[in-house]
């Protein structure tokens, strides 16, 4: 460990609504039934609570959640731009905050009504995106590129170019993380695994992407409670030590809109992130015992295999193939089922599977878990997270 | 709010209306390219301190942080870098399946924008393109790209 956060803080409690297709209530109302779940989680109250972290894109003011929650004050509140990027990031800041003596309990959340509300599927200018957001992405706008699922088809098509492979590395992906989703009795796909010829057979979305390679719409709440490892101690749930947090950008920068580097095909703002984490922990890929991976899209999830180190460039489709993300593969991944798989939090769902490995508490748990990588929105600036066993 | 899509375009079907199109979202750095479209001029923007070619465009090089530029205006050649043959959703004024391809142009910048007037799967990365432009309305324009012939 050389200085910084390292195993300073802990995440102590995780909460969260159901996942549906329409939660049938408010995104605020989903916000603060999640919070509290987490508080209650770990015997903490809205009082105890001092700081707010998460995502812009969540419509749910720092305030709001506060006044109704009946938090007396806030010291610390930050919300981070570009969409799934932001959530390891908030636990980052989180993470500082208490480190620094911002605050003594801070929150992460994030809550949407994603499938019966502002469809993240749909046009980005349907979605609450700032403006600046909107004028990056400008030039997409008169050639009809203006979907996630199409930014992430331009880095497929060339990813799939550049290293001779086929759409059968993305379609194992989502296999994989489906069969850890149909023993999840949370997942929106529980006891619907798939298979990979379900795959090949699924609906065209944006070539060389297909139904079955986009991860689910969803709308749910998941909340984190961040404090210091010391108060962790006397706390009733095991801890998830914050081993390591980091964000990460790489210029040129876009916003799923990287398509002006030199190589398109690579994801450098999540190998940005991995050289700081394992730089800030001392652990390198060998040491990882398993993995959270954000599932928006599955060539995604290759890309970040790579640059975290798990495998070498244009190897993640031999990897996949090869087990190595199943539950008694070398780096079981997404547990939950992901968000291809459970649910579309903005990846909050797989931190909180994060802390449920290293409690013991998973649905498809695996033994011997002492150090997780955890990843936020990739292709977008990042964020990740090493949470490990005290 | 709901997702806003056409219907998926039917066998001799209208074409879509260009006019339907989403504006893009334009800034006080970037409405001289924008504009410069309409008079059919696809530019690049050129830093005049070191004399980088740079797309998107903005304000300052991020090479020698010259705030001075000019501009070149393309030739409208280019390849196929990257490609999207979208089909779900649909966006208003545009025809599915739609490609949408990430342009290498000669000049050695990038530049999205469709390929048209041919059968989707005749498009490769690297296939040579030539750009004509598309007059949306008196306001708009915008360049798309045709396959080229390549020389045998």
């Amino acid at each position: 460990m050389n200085g910084g956060i390292g195993d300073r803080t802990a995440i102590v409690g995780i909460g969260a609504t159901e996942f549906s297709k329409d939660s049938g209530r408010s995104e605020l109302r989903l916000a603060v039934e999640c919070i509290k779940a987490a508080l209650d989680d770990c015997g903490l109250t809205p009082a105890d609570v001092t700081g707010l972290a998460g995502f812009s894109m969540d419509t749910n003011l720092e305030i709001e959640v506060a006044n109704n929650l009946g938090i007396p004050e806030l010291t610390f509140f930050s919300r981070i731009e570009y969409g799934g990027g932001a959530g390891c990031g908030g636990v980052a800041q989180a993470a500082l905050a208490v480190a620094g003596g911002a605050a003594d309990v801070v929150v992460c959340y994030r809550a949407l009504n994603e499938r019966s509300g502002h469809r993240f599927g749909a046009d980005i200018s349907l979605q609450p995106v700032s403006g600046p957001m909107m004028a990056l992405m400008a030039y997409g706008a008169p050639c009809g590129l203006m979907t996630a699922g199409q930014f992430a088809a331009m880095y497929a098509s060339r990813y799939l170019h550049q290293y001779g492979r086929t759409t059968d590395d993305f379609g194992r992906v989502s296999v994989t993380f489906r069969e850890h989703a149909a023993n999840n009795p949370n997942a929106f796909f529980r006891d619907k695994p798939i298979t990979l010829d379900d795959h090949r057979n699924s609906r065209l979305i944006a070539e060389p992407l297909r139904m079955l390679d986009c991860c689910q719409e969803s709308d749910g709440g998941v909340a984190l409670v961040i404090t210091s490892a010391e108060r962790a101690r006397e706390m009733p749930r095991r801890p998830a030590l914050i081993r390591a947090a980091a964000q990460g950008a790489a210029t040129p920068q876009g916003a799923m809109t990287s398509f002006y580097r030199d190589d398109i095909a690579t994801l450098p703002e999540s190998g940005v992130v991995a050289r700081k984490l394992y730089g800030s922990s001392g652990l390198g890929p060998k040491d990882i015992d398993a993995a959270i991976i954000y599932d928006h899209f599955t060539p995604y999830v290759l890309g970040q295999l790579e640059e975290f180190g798990f495998c070498g460039r244009g190897e993640a489709g031999d990897f996949v193939a090869d087990g190595h993300l199943g539950l008694g593969g070398s780096l079981p991944t997404n547990t939950n089922g992901g968000q291809l798989g459970e649910a579309y939090i903005h990846g909050m769902n797989g931190i909180a599977e994060a802390v449920r490995l290293l409690r013991g508490e998973s649905c498809n748990q695996v033994a011997d878990i002492a150090n997780i990588v955890v990843t936020s929105g990739a292709a977008v600036p990042t964020s990740g997270l090493i949470l490990a066993a005290p | 709010m709901g997702v806003t899509t056409t219907g998926t375009a039917s066998p001799g079907a209208a074409p879509a209306d260009p006019a339907l199109r989403a504006r893009p979202q334009q800034t006080r750095d970037t409405v001289w390219w924008f504009d410069a479209l309409r008079e059919h001029r696809l530019l690049i923007q050129r830093c005049t301190g070191c004399g980088r070619l740079r797309h998107p465009v903005g304000p300052m090089c991020p090479a020698c942080r010259s705030l001075d530029w000019d501009t070149v205006e393309a030739s409208g050649r280019g390849s196929v870098h990257a490609f999207v043959v979208s089909h779900h959703p649909q966006l208003p004024g545009f025809d599915y399946p739609l490609v949408t391809a990430l342009v290498d142009l000669e000049e050695g910048t990038r530049l999205l924008a469709n390929v048209v007037g041919c059968d989707p799967s005749e498009v490769r990365i690297g296939s040579a393109l030539r750009m004509e432009w598309l007059d949306i309305d008196a306001e708009r324009a915008f360049p798309q790209f045709r396959l080229a012939a390549v020389p045998a």
